[in-house]
């Protein structure tokens, strides 16, 4: 079957308006939030309703045409890329938040709910959603399953995968089942867990419960003052070995500081070689405690300014200056690569050494925005593409900086995922055995591999059944690289 | 076979899965070996085993040949104090990492239980309710599949999304999966202070601690025929915390500050019978009467929607059952007071309680049950996703070789 006959179909099963093959319109959905990667989809699929994602999977399934499920859009690994002769399912509309149990601390939503429109819903009753990806105020929930996202706070509060305890999924059959559910620990395999964090190739979600936290009573936020990025690091190495958790630790090097200062006028202290955020969040009579602490630690550690913020509104200035921070180098530097990797917290300061050393030698400047409680690293890599041979230069020091991560016994990515533009590096960090293992849940799930193909995995896979039938293997090669 | 031949030994009379007896025993003490042990037990039918304090759990092998032991695969291997992980072999006791330097594996975990059962089982106790249980915890390991090639997923950084999370699906897979020979835990810090606030309240007034801003580490309740239901509450952070804390608990129990939790704390209930119960926190109250109505004890967490209920059925067998209630510290105590109230048909009572878990949003699994009544109660109830979990099975061991019959729908 052509593509028009199989759009023709669909338009007739779930209406002429979910479904459109418009050029113009297509490109609207040529990329994700990695958007030097584009991909025009032959088709776009606009569910309104989980039938309507049934029926696009179902339809999919019978001719072996291959699907994306596509959130928001806001991802950085290129997993929602378009496949060139499939279907993109767009599940942004699917915005209902179904049932809201704060007695139970669940919440039922679609996946096309934003993150932070969870957190609003249950803020009246004194419940949070705890998962905050940077885009929260744009991110939608499905995409945050696909992905596993984590956010500044999760070295407290876990992930993604911590905060959902049951999913409707359609799975690459066309069939809906049911994973996990409103309580823990459903009988057998922990499917739901597999499928957290999958990036769209074992099916698409439909429905999310997820687990709604208990707003903390106390939040406190210091911002200290660094001469460098060692320091910063000693102190929270001493944070962390004096038992205390906090909510959040996050730390931004020189470069970084001067372009969110130049964006969002945050009022760092003048002259700081690294700033740390520490946020501590839970009882009041805890807080008031660690806080002194942590204080301490960073007074010990040579910060020559700390400042804590009195209310509300200064909490969000110091954090206004971290959240920009990706945007504001846009203002510094034309272009650049948001690279996501992570170390063992205890590498940081050897791990920045190696990371200063491998860009002066190809001459490129990088700023440094991450997650330090976790040791989940946002190098920013910048470059001029229209100087010839520095965008190479830049994808190299990205290159390098994920070799780092695999040295020290890190990770490829903390939370923005594999996606396409990471699969190449899998190999780097696991065997054959043990991504051919993966694969064989993604065969149990797909075997025909219509599920975002190209994605996670670095080379295409046969499941080894179903002889003479397609597999749908997606050489990505196909995209426009930009 | 040499490795068989080297490793393998007779079975003894100890050496029986569920009432089902093994023709061999092997305790290999590497993850090489381990991987050796298994590719050279191709067409054998396994059971992996660790401290044992779960092997009597479930429905017993359609086959056994061999026991993979894994009490040799000990050692902590890394312990990275500053990244707050540490790597460990699977037959590691659990002991020993409840009590590494400052720092602690917060899983709670019977005694003689090892790192890898507790993964296998993803099991947890009372304090699940503030650190989750292994699937939480848990964040790299090593598995040697039923082809014997050896394989990890996860790493030892906390915060990774490399590829799917199967870390996830080994755990809790009771060992149908393949042999888990070394695991990866996050680790938490030993915290400064703690305290117990105990009362005799109902279940009910779990909700009001949920509601308050203590931060509560665990919220146990217990309940029983003809006793009073009691709830208790852990409370951990810094000394001058915890003592306003647990004030506050006692005021809104009515009950008092104690350094010791209760005796039934993180205790199966007694009982040949046994099941994990789960529901939504609102509802554990009547999920709780309703398992004491049909005359089981119950204890287990009113923050998390995890219960077990315990109750004798009165075939005579329990002590000679090997149910976890014979073990451990589960017969003396306050909780030794229940099952005098059996009330009918085992069925009829499983199936009770059973309804009402799922009218709960919830299920209820039975974990151990005498062997007569273990063949013909329906164990799991329920499983959603069953058609999915058995293609999984399929996929990772075709031959059906690895613990067969053990887990949801014949798995």
């Amino acid at each position: 079957m052509d593509i028009d006959a199989f759009a023709a179909r669909l338009r007739a099963e779930i209406g002429a308006d979910r479904v459109l093959t418009d050029r113009q319109q297509l490109r609207t959905y040529e990329c994700d939030g990695l958007a030097h990667y584009k991909v025009i989809p032959a088709v776009v699929v606009l569910a309104r309703s989980e039938e309507h994602v049934v029926a696009t999977v179902r339809a999919c399934a019978r001719e072996e045409i291959p699907f994306v499920a596509r959130g928001s859009g806001t991802g950085l690994s290129g997993g929602a890329l378009p496949h060139a002769d499939g279907v993109l399912i767009v599940t942004s509309q699917l915005r209902e938040v179904v049932e809201l149990r704060p007695e139970d601390e669940r919440a039922v939503v679609q996946p096309g709910v934003i993150n932070l429109n969870v957190t609003k819903a249950a803020t009246p009753y004194g419940y949070y959603y705890a998962p905050d990806p940077s885009s929260q105020q744009i991110c939608s929930i499905g995409g945050n399953v696909a992905e596993n996202s984590g956010g500044a706070h999760c070295l407290k509060y876990g992930f993604t995968t911590n905060h959902v305890t049951g999913l409707r999924v359609v799975t690459p059959d066309g069939e809906v089942v049911q994973l996990g559910g409103l309580a823990p620990d459903t009988p057998g395999y922990d499917l739901l867990g597999a499928f957290v964090g999958s990036e769209g190739t074992l099916g698409i979600a439909t429905e999310v419960t997820v687990r709604l936290t208990r707003l903390p009573e106390t939040v406190r936020t210091l911002l200290a003052a660094f001469a460098s990025t060692d320091q910063a690091g000693a102190a929270t190495s001493a944070i962390i070995a004096a038992g205390v958790v906090p909510a959040a630790i996050e730390m931004m090097d020189a470069l970084s500081i001067e372009a969110a200062e130049a964006a969002v006028h945050c009022d760092y202290p003048a002259g700081a070689g690294a700033v740390l955020i520490v946020e501590l969040d839970g009882p009041a009579a805890e807080v008031a405690a660690q806080f002194d602490e942590v204080t301490r630690i960073c007074d010990d550690a040579g910060a020559f300014a700390t400042r804590v913020a009195a209310d509300d509104a200064e909490r969000q200035l110091i954090w206004r200056g971290r959240k920009s921070a990706f945007a504001a180098v846009g203002r510094i530097s034309p272009d650049y690569i948001v690279q996501d990797g992570v170390i063992p917290r205890t590498a940081l300061p050897e791990v920045l050494r190696r990371i200063g050393e491998v860009a002066d030698q190809h001459g490129v400047r990088v700023a440094n925005v991450f997650h330090a409680g976790d040791g989940n690293l946002h190098p920013l890599v910048l470059f001029d593409d229209a100087v010839p041979g520095e965008a190479e230069r830049a994808e190299k020091v990205s290159g390098a900086i994920l070799d780092l991560c695999i040295e020290h016994g890190g990770s490829i990515t903390g939370e923005h995922g594999v996606g396409v533009d990471k699969a190449r590096y899998m190999p780097r960090m696991f065997s054959d055995t043990d991504l051919e293992t993966m694969h064989l849940v993604r065969c149990a799930f797909d075997p025909d591999n219509l599920a975002n193909p190209g994605k996670v995995f670095p080379t295409p896979r046969l499941c080894g059944e179903r002889p003479g039938r397609r597999q749908g293997a997606f050489e990505h090669e196909g995209a426009e690289v930009f | 076979m040499p490795v068989l031949d080297d490793l393998a030994v007779a079975a003894g009379d100890d050496d029986v899965v569920g009432g089902v007896p093994a023709r061999l025993v092997a305790a290999p003490a590497s993850t090489e070996e381990a991987a050796a042990l298994v590719a050279a037990s191709a067409g054998l039918a396994v059971v992996i085993r660790g401290g044992g304090t779960k092997v009597q759990q479930g429905p017993p092998p359609r086959e056994l040949d061999l026991i993979i032991d894994t009490r040799r695969l000990t050692g902590v291997v890394e312990h990275a104090a500053g990244d707050l992980i540490t790597v460990v072999r699977a037959g590691t006791p659990m002991s020993e990492l409840h009590a590494l330097p400052a720092q602690q594996l917060a899983l709670d975990a019977p005694p003689g239980a090892t790192a890898g059962g507790t993964v296998a089982a993803n099991a947890g106790g009372p304090r699940r309710l503030r650190y989750g249980t292994a699937r939480d915890l848990l964040i790299g390991i090593t598995v040697i599949r039923p082809d014997g090639l050896v394989t990890r997923a996860g790493g030892k950084v906390v915060k990774n999304v490399a590829g799917y999370d199967l870390g996830k699906l080994y755990t809790g897979s009771f060992g149908t999966l393949g042999l888990i020979t070394e695991c990866v835990f996050r680790l938490h810090p030993e915290p400064a202070a703690t305290s117990f606030v105990r009362a005799y309240a109902a279940p009910g007034h779990a909700a009001r601690i949920l509601a308050a801003q203590v931060a509560p580490s665990a919220l146990e309740v217990y309940a029983a025929p003809g006793a009073d239901p009691e709830v208790a509450v852990l409370l951990e952070g810094t000394a001058a915390g915890v003592r306003e804390r647990a004030a506050t608990v006692a005021a809104l129990l009515g009950g008092d500050v104690t350094a010791e939790p209760p005796p039934w704390w993180g205790v199966p209930p007694p009982g040949d019978l046994t099941l994990q119960l789960t529901g939504v926190l609102s509802q554990v109250p009547a999920l709780v009467a309703t398992a004491v109505g049909a005359g089981a004890t119950v204890t287990g967490s009113a923050g998390a929607g995890v219960l077990h209920a315990g109750f004798d059925t009165g075939s005579g067998s329990a002590a000679g059952s090997g149910s976890a209630a014979g073990s451990g510290s589960a017969g003396s105590g306050p909780a030794a007071r229940s099952g005098s109230a059996g009330c009918g048909d085992p069925h009829g009572r499983v199936e009770l309680i059973r309804a009402a878990a799922l009218r709960a949003g919830g299920h209820a699994v039975v974990r151990t049950a005498p062997p007569g009544l273990r063949d013909t109660l329906d164990m799991w109830g329920p499983v959603p996703g069953l058609a999915l979990m058995r293609r999984v099975k399929e996929r990772f061991d075709p031959a059906h070789r690895f613990a067969p019959g053990r887990f949801v729908g014949g798995i």
